[in-house]
């Protein structure tokens, strides 16, 4: 295909960090040198633990938060040069879905007052329409016409979170970002988001970057994966290759720690180093099984074609062990989810 | 679809039988009602508010009339509130000067409001030296006493009811300018305002249809309480010959000419006084009654 749709190339943001008199005090880096694309209708998803600057990355790719280097092209323009009146022209084309549905909308607007927003300013219904077509908006998430003249409050989590999904499509956006968009949610209901989620990407042809940590979700609808870890990608490739054949011993330890369904790798110890002063070398290397001297002193690059890792060792660990097939509680797990679908459902 | 279940789980189910749907205005009303100290403050305030308007038809007689017969009497049938000095009725002076207390109350809190909350909200919103210079501004407003603050601006305007309510005006309004900033950079950290950015929303809209509606109760509560305060600056400002001009009738001022017959004729000062204390009171109450029915804490009780 042509150009990708979305490329962020060398992004950086740092957030500085201030003691009690405001004098500097080195700055939290929270996204160091990220280079990604995201090809027109495919799903990337964003992995790693939190605090790990996933979420950042994402509002650096809409331009919501100025980056300190580094550039976003969005359909090959770069966002960066555009004045802020042509910004908010295009983000029509992109929009954001957050995690707290109870958070992320306005409790003194309507729902119709909410979905029916992006409408008016970007001009895409005249005023006469608009009704209709928040009707048809809310009814493509699941929700009953009627909801629009009700208020945020009046809703559970997940049907917040439908509302939401309705605001993100209604400018009919090309680029769709999910800031975990079903973490926040009761287990019950996040099938159904997810669900909601890949029928709407499926249909819509949407392009769609999840940030998720949950393995799961991404497994379900993501073409590529891209692991995160303290502000740089460690991994980065289709979502198949990235499961079944991980070569970054901290994709592997990821995958181990999914309970029930992961794969056999040698547990991670330790915490997250501090992100002001990450370590030298390889970033991983103060809690990889595998680290070597060179881990300790020359931080590694991504490397491969479709499939890239940032590890000295990739060509030299021992290969991943496989998934596991009969995972624990999968049995238990399969019949609670299956509990909660209700019948007859498509999505 | 599979939606359908979801919608019944939720607490707030489509199948309630109330038709309309559950405003967060109207919810606050349902509480404001239920407090009956706020409610009794609310009929106060309206009764005065009618006096206010209604003085020309309901005094029974010419507040600036004087007569040499009736000099200094106390109350009777004919004078319910007593004659002054120049034998003036109270009653109709007292009804009268609700106007200018109630004017300046309500009309140089509006003022302080538009004064206030605009640049408050700009200020949250903006950030980085506008909001630095605007606080700082505030701030060194705020430290000054309001009536200090309050005689010195009217004695620079000059003597007169109107400059004395500008001067409260100016005076009230860095209190909204600082309650609107911190409810505006307050909102500012919110995902909701994050999401009217990313739907493309410009500043302005951001100020005016996001912002705005969000930070209304903090700032009705505090400008109920901020006419109770203007009402005795009034007060204090005429007392001192620096608010409503005699012969005029205003509480101050009736109270300033009562202090040399106190002990004669008490019934010149108590009736406006009483009057002051009322208006302030009740508007105290409405404001504590708002406080409560609007504060979020109590949106789940």
């Amino acid at each position: 295909m042509s150009e990708p749709l979305l490329e962020l190339s060398g992004l950086r943001k740092h957030f500085p960090v201030r003691d009690a008199l405001g004098r500097s005090r080195g700055a939290v880096r929270a996204v160091d040198g990220v280079s990604l694309a995201v090809d027109r209708g495919t799903v990337l998803a964003i992995v790693g633990e939190s605090g790990c600057g996933k979420s950042t990355l994402g509002r650096l790719a809409l331009r919501l938060i100025e980056p300190d280097a580094g550039t976003v092209r969005f359909a090959g323009e770069d966002l960066g040069r555009l004045s802020a009146a042509a910004l908010r022209a295009r983000r029509r084309d992109m929009q954001l879905i957050f995690q707290d549905p109870f958070a992320s909308l306005d409790p003194r607007m309507t729902v119709g007052a909410a979905i029916a927003e992006p409408l008016r300013l970007h001009r895409i219904v005249p005023r006469a329409g608009e009704a209709a077509r928040v009707a048809e908006l809310l009814e493509r998430v699941g929700l009953r016409p009627e909801s629009a003249r009700r208020w945020p409050h009046e809703f559970s989590g997940g049907q917040r979170q439908r509302i939401a999904i309705a605001r993100a499509l209604a400018s009919g956006p090309r680029l769709v970002i999910g800031d975990e968009p079903v973490s926040a949610l009761d287990v019950s209901v996040q099938a159904q988001v997810v669900n909601l989620l890949a029928g709407l990407i499926r249909d819509l042809g949407l392009t769609f970057v999840l940030i998720s940590h949950d393995l799961g979700v991404v497994r379900h609808i993501a073409d590529r994966v891209a692991v995160m870890y303290l502000g740089s990608l460690v991994e980065e490739g289709p979502a198949d290759s990235v499961f079944a054949a991980p070569r970054h011993p901290y994709t592997r330890a990821l995958l181990a720690a999914v309970p029930g369904r992961g794969l056999r790798a040698p547990p991670i110890e330790g915490d997250v180093p501090s992100p002001i002063a990450p370590p030298p070398g390889c970033r991983f290397h103060t809690r990889c099984p595998h680290a070597e001297a060179v881990c300790r002193e020359q931080a590694p690059a991504l490397a491969g074609e479709a499939h890239r890792a940032a590890c000295h060792l990739q060509e030299r660990l021992p290969p991943a062990p496989a998934l596991q097939a009969n995972e624990p509680g999968g049995e238990r797990l399969r019949r609670l989810q299956s509990f909660f679908q209700p019948a007859g459902s498509d999505a | 679809m599979s939606a359908m279940s979801d919608d019944r789980s939720g607490s707030g189910g489509l199948n309630r039988p109330r038709s309309n749907s559950d405003s967060p205005g109207r919810r606050a009303l349902r509480r404001f009602l239920r407090h009956r100290l706020a409610v009794f403050g609310l009929v106060v305030v309206v009764l005065f508010l009618l006096a206010a308007l209604l003085a020309p038809w309901l005094s029974p007689a010419d507040p600036l009339q004087t007569s040499w017969t009736a000099i200094r009497k106390p109350p009777s049938a004919a004078h319910w509130f007593g004659t002054d000095e120049n034998g003036r009725d109270v009653l109709s002076r007292v009804l009268h000067g609700a106007r200018a207390s109630m004017a300046a109350g309500v009309l140089s809190v509006t003022v302080a409001l538009l004064i206030g909350v605009p640049i408050g909200v700009l200020a949250g919103l903006a950030g980085g030296w506008v909001d630095a210079v605007i606080a700082r501004v505030a701030d060194a407003m705020l430290s000054v006493p309001f009536l200090i603050l309050a005689i010195a601006l009217a004695a620079f305007l000059g003597p007169a009811l109107e400059n004395a309510m500008l001067a409260i005006a100016i005076t009230a309004s860095p209190i909204f300018v600082r309650l609107a900033r911190g409810m505006a950079l307050e909102a500012r950290a919110t995902d909701w305002l994050e999401a009217a950015r990313a739907l493309g929303n410009p500043p302005w809209r951001l100020g005016l249809v996001h912002v705005l509606p969000n930070i209304v109760p903090p700032l009705l509560v505090q400008a109920t309480l901020s006419i109770a305060e203007a009402i005795i600056a009034e007060a204090s400002l005429s007392f001192l010959g620096l608010g409503q001009q005699p012969p005029a009738p205003s509480w101050g001022s009736m109270l300033n000419s009562a202090q040399r017959f106190l002990t004669q004729a008490p019934w010149l000062a108590v009736f406006p006084g009483l009057a002051i204390f009322l208006v302030v009171l009740a508007f105290n109450l409405v404001g504590d009654g708002l406080r409560d029915a609007l504060d979020p804490r109590g949106e789940r009780r």
